[in-house]
């Protein structure tokens, strides 16, 4: 089931189109990757989706009903990529107030308080005001203070900047443990081996359009070139490199970088060297990465920054 | 409903908390009354000061009357030896008076350590001259008794209204000008509270997770409702500790000058009598103005023309970007009509039934300060029911307009960054749909 469809979504900005007709659906308990360049148009459609600004046109469809701001906000999480914490607040009653605006009552957010800072072992920060904390602690109190609600939906824009490897370690686990108990994930970001990493699929919009919608496998397959990785065991001569169905891209001593004819299959390259008796040490597909996806398929539909 | 209620809660309770807030509602009272009565006490209970005088010219002997804390004491002595000797005496001054023509008083000189003060340069300066225009009377012939009973003071009751209440025009003009300053510098002060909490909640991106949660509108009512609640305690705690001060400390001055007072009597002595006077005053003050009248009046335009202003001022914290110039320059043209009702004000309290005075008390931009000046002279003596209802049911449309306008500039304020904002663009945004 998709806790999540955008049909249509538009909105206009005076001098431009910051989401322009935009559709996807998101599965639940997914891991869903949004990603796009700078002003492309994400903050906007992340806001649509907050109920934070109203789409000029299309219809969001949430949890299977029409996306109603009032009552369904309290089911979203959203960290947004600026983090805002009020500075002069306690850590603790910090977390509880922005709880009980997500519809917790003061019982069950203290419960849920104590609960995650024990988890995430903050619990000797409760009574420190938020400007006495490093810019990594106050992102994790963010990151709790999103998630104490239990939402459906939670909204992550760029979770990890500004975290040391541990700690970004330990978000991303949880990230994960909430995508097995169903919680469904929206994550934006630039870092596009955290998106491999961790997402299940990705939308990719470029101003204001969607490029690119599918799992991340199924991308990774529709962008391949075809390139091969082989390693031999001896140096062949170049006479015997010579054949219709590859053409070699690279060379590194003993190890080729080819790239498969069309009308070929991979076997013919394996037989190929088999049939000139050298040995194949190892022998791998090149899938290009998302981050290779993304810049190709963003300088296609233009790049103005 | 509920959610605003939790945004009320934290804007006033971790303003209410803060250190600076306790000492300042606590101690302001203190100072306040302190400057009233510290005068007083300073006269009253006035180190004694003994002086000695040479009078060489043999009219002031046994004439200068003891008072005000000073002590005169005639010596027979030479000038030059004393001018040495009178500190070691125990004396603090010597008063020099040579022989004279009483027509021309002049050499009179007084010998101190220190600079001599400004009172006990009065005091001496006033008995002195006494003795001489007593003098110069006898010597023209006149009879002081006569004189007395010629000199007269006179006072003009003023009975204002149907029931002849009895009033003060100077005492209304006092309160009126107070009133009216007290809510100008509470629309300031407040109005600036709510924009830099909108400002702070901006420039820390709090406000994006915020409106995640709740409606942008929630969130600023709950901030301007929140700081109202602070200005209220304050406003609750001073006037209990201002009538508690006042009804306490003359019981402290002693009980035998309040009663002096209440029976009218002339005190004896000097320090008392400027004590009872006091009481007197201040008996006239609770009872010749309609307190509750004023009060409550002022707490209706305090908070309506708070509501007014803090809409507009957290309109202009939204707007404002990192720079904190720009919110000087986008502030002054809702800081301008709060200078203007000041200066309404002040002619308003001079005349409170001019054309200015009436419009202005009526127009919402400045009926918080204006119509505060004019109501201690009388409802409905100078300020008829009709002006009065018409500015208070302006002010509540007034301000539900500005809360509406503040809204809408607020909604989209809060989630821009980076740009500079015109208030002409912003005024546009009033015209635009969600």
């Amino acid at each position: 089931m998709n806790v999540l469809e955008l049909q249509n979504l538009q909105k206009h900005y005076a001098t431009h189109k910051a989401v322009d007709d935009i559709s996807f659906s998101i599965p639940k308990g997914s891991i869903f990757g949004l990603l796009g360049p700078n002003g492309a148009g994400k903050t906007t459609l992340l806001r649509m989706i907050t109920g934070i600004f109203y789409p000029d046109g299309g219809n969001i469809i949430f949890d299977g009903r029409r996306f109603d701001p009032q009552n369904d906000i309290r089911f979203i999480g959203y960290m947004p990529e600026e983090r805002g914490l009020y500075k002069k607040m306690r850590v603790g009653e910090q977390a509880l107030y922005l709880a009980q605006l997500k519809g917790l009552s003061r019982k069950e957010a203290q419960e849920k308080l104590k609960y995650w800072f024990q988890k995430f072992e903050i619990t000797s920060w409760t009574h420190k005001k938020v400007e006495e904390l490093s810019k990594g602690m106050q992102q994790k109190v963010q990151f709790i203070s999103t998630i104490m609600h239990q939402p459906k939906l939670l909204i992550l824009d760029e979770p990890f900047s500004g975290l040391d490897p541990i700690n970004s370690q330990l978000i991303q686990d949880e990230i994960f443990e909430m995508a097995r108990n169903g919680t469904t994930v929206i994550f934006s970001t630039h870092r596009m081996e955290q998106v491999e990493e961790i997402c299940d699929h990705i939308v990719l919009v470029n101003k204001g359009k969607k490029v690119l919608d599918g799992a991340v496998k199924q991308i990774k397959q529709d962008f391949k070139e075809h390139l091969f990785r082989i390693g031999l065991d001896s140096q062949p001569n170049p006479a015997q490199m010579a054949t219709h169905h590859f053409t070699i891209i690279r060379q590194q001593e003993k190890a080729y970088t080819v790239k498969l004819n069309d009308q070929s299959r991979t076997n013919d390259i394996l037989s190929h060297f088999i049939h000139h008796g050298i040995q194949v040490n190892y022998f791998e597909e090149i899938l290009p990465t998302i981050n290779e996806v993304f810049i190709t398929q963003v300088k296609n539909t233009g790049f103005d920054n | 409903m509920n959610k605003i209620w939790i945004i009320i809660k934290r804007e006033y309770l971790t303003r209410v908390r803060k250190r600076s807030f306790v000492i300042f509602t606590l101690l302001l009272p203190v100072l306040f009354v302190g400057m009233v009565f510290v005068p007083f006490w300073i006269a009253g209970t006035g180190d004694n000061e003994k002086v000695a005088v040479i009078d060489e010219s043999k009219y002031f002997e046994g004439k200068l009357a003891d008072g005000g804390g000073v002590h005169y004491k005639f010596l027979q002595a030479k000038v030059d030896t004393l001018k040495n000797t009178y500190p070691d005496l125990g004396y603090t001054g010597l008063l020099h008076i040579p022989a004279m023509d009483i027509n021309r008083p002049t050499s009179i000189v007084y010998y101190s350590k220190g600079q001599m003060n400004v009172m006990l340069k009065s005091n001496m300066e006033r008995r002195l001259s006494t003795v001489i225009e007593d003098l110069r009377m006898e010597a023209a012939g006149i009879d002081k008794g006569k004189l007395e009973s010629i000199r007269t003071e006179v006072d003009i009751i003023n009975l204002s209204g149907k029931e002849e209440k009895k009033g003060s025009a100077g005492l209304a003009y006092v309160v009126g000008y107070a009133a009216g300053f007290l809510v100008y510098i509470i629309l300031l002060i407040f109005g600036t509270m709510v924009m830099r909490g909108v400002m702070e909640e901006k420039m820390n991106r709090v406000a994006e997770v915020m409106v995640s949660s709740v409606k942008p509108f929630q969130l600023m009512m709950g901030k301007i409702v929140g700081i109202a609640g602070v200005g209220l305690t304050q406003f609750i705690i001073w006037s209990v500790l201002i009538i508690g001060l006042y009804t306490l400390l003359p019981l402290l001055l002693g009980p035998e000058m309040v009663q002096a007072a209440a029976s009218q009597q002339a005190a004896s002595n000097a320090n008392n009598a400027a004590a009872v006077e006091m009481i007197n005053k201040m008996n006239f003050v609770r009872d010749s103005v309609n307190w509750s009248l004023v009060l409550s009046c002022f707490v209706f335009y305090f908070l309506g023309g708070y509501l007014f202003y803090s809409a507009l001022f957290a309109a202009v914290g939204s707007l404002v970007n990192e720079d904190p110039n720009e919110a000087q320059s986008l502030t002054f043209p809702i800081t301008l009509p709060v200078i203007i009702s000041i200066f309404i004000m002040m002619a308003a309290v001079r005349n409170p039934n001019s054309q200015l005075a009436v419009w202005g008390s009526i127009i919402p931009f400045t009926s918080p300060v204006v119509m505060m000046a004019r109501i201690p002279y009388g409802v409905p003596g100078t300020v008829p029911f009709w002006q009065l209802g018409l500015s208070v049911v302006v002010l509540i449309a007034g301000f539900l307009g500005t809360t509406w306008a503040a809204a809408k500039i607020y909604r989209t304020g809060i989630l821009l960054y980076g740009k500079k904002v015109t208030l002409k663009e912003a005024v546009r945004w009033l015209t635009r749909k969600s």
